[in-house]
């Protein structure tokens, strides 16, 4: 087993059980806590997958930003006491359809014959111009869609999030 | 080099406690959070699946860029709505946001 897989090894399981973590803890800011640990492995994911911009992309918004409005929402959404019960009473058709969903997937990753486009070769990195290249030439219109998406979105969020002067 | 497989179970993994969060958690952040977990693992997914299997045209990966900015846009819209129903009714449980329930 190279060096490579060892981290790997340990990154997913650092990942699988932050993820674990996110929806069995049970105070909320540990949750949330958790969440930035899983999606940080998940950054390292990116970079084993020597996808570099990835990683950045996935450090700065989803470690940063996301998760910073994540505890601001928390925060705004405090209740004095906090339920006896984090999660609901269908928490076993929960488990049940978690279980079996991965249960399919991973017969069916198991059983399909991939067909590699590079056999037992060492990866290369994704160079920065590539992607920019692409992203704003073969993909440009999906992208001015996503940022008018962005721009709709945050507009809308202002909007639901402001005070009226009808509120209390 | 790790197998491609490794990679796709990690993310069913994730992907799985994503399911069972939304099921089963009461709070709407947390709710969100679990939504979170799943598109990150929707992420590695197709990350995995343009490195090892096509990877011309970036597709996967460009796929995962926008993945990223759509859930920034859905935590935006979401947080604002939850706010939004904490300060109508002083909750964030979705047991207790039911008028449209039939």
């Amino acid at each position: 087993m190279s060096g490579t897989e060892v981290i790997f090894y340990i990154i997913g399981t650092m990942t699988a059980l932050a993820g674990i973590g996110v929806v069995t803890l049970r105070s909320v800011v540990h949750a949330a806590l958790s969440l930035v640990a899983a999606v940080l492995g998940v950054a390292a994911v990116f970079l084993l997958l020597s996808v570099e911009f990835l990683f950045l992309t996935q450090v700065l918004l989803y470690g940063g930003a996301v998760t910073i409005l994540l505890l601001f929402a928390l925060m705004l959404t405090r209740v004095r006491d906090v339920p006896a019960l984090m999660v609901g009473a269908q928490w076993p058709l929960g488990l049940l359809a978690a279980g079996s969903f991965f249960a399919v997937f991973t017969v069916s990753v198991f059983d399909t014959e991939w067909r590699w486009a590079r056999d037992n070769e060492e990866l290369t990195s994704v160079a920065f111009e590539d992607i920019g290249d692409t992203l704003f030439r073969v993909w440009a219109v999906p992208f001015e869609i996503a940022s008018l998406v962005l721009l709709v979105a945050l507009v809308g969020a202002i909007v639901l999030g402001r005070q009226e002067a009808g509120d209390r | 080099m790790i197998p491609l497989e490794h990679f796709l179970v990690l993310s069913g993994i994730l992907f799985s406690t994503g399911i069972y969060g939304v099921l089963s958690r009461r709070n709407a952040v947390l709710i969100l959070m679990s939504v979170e977990l799943m598109l990150a693992a929707v992420s590695i997914n197709m990350t995995a699946f343009a490195v090892y299997i096509s990877p011309d045209l970036f597709t996967g990966i460009i796929f995962a860029v926008f993945v990223i900015v759509v859930a920034a846009a859905e935590v935006a819209l979401g947080l604002a709505i939850i706010v939004r129903v904490f300060r109508q009714r002083a909750s964030a449980n979705v047991d207790e946001v039911a008028s449209l329930k039939w």
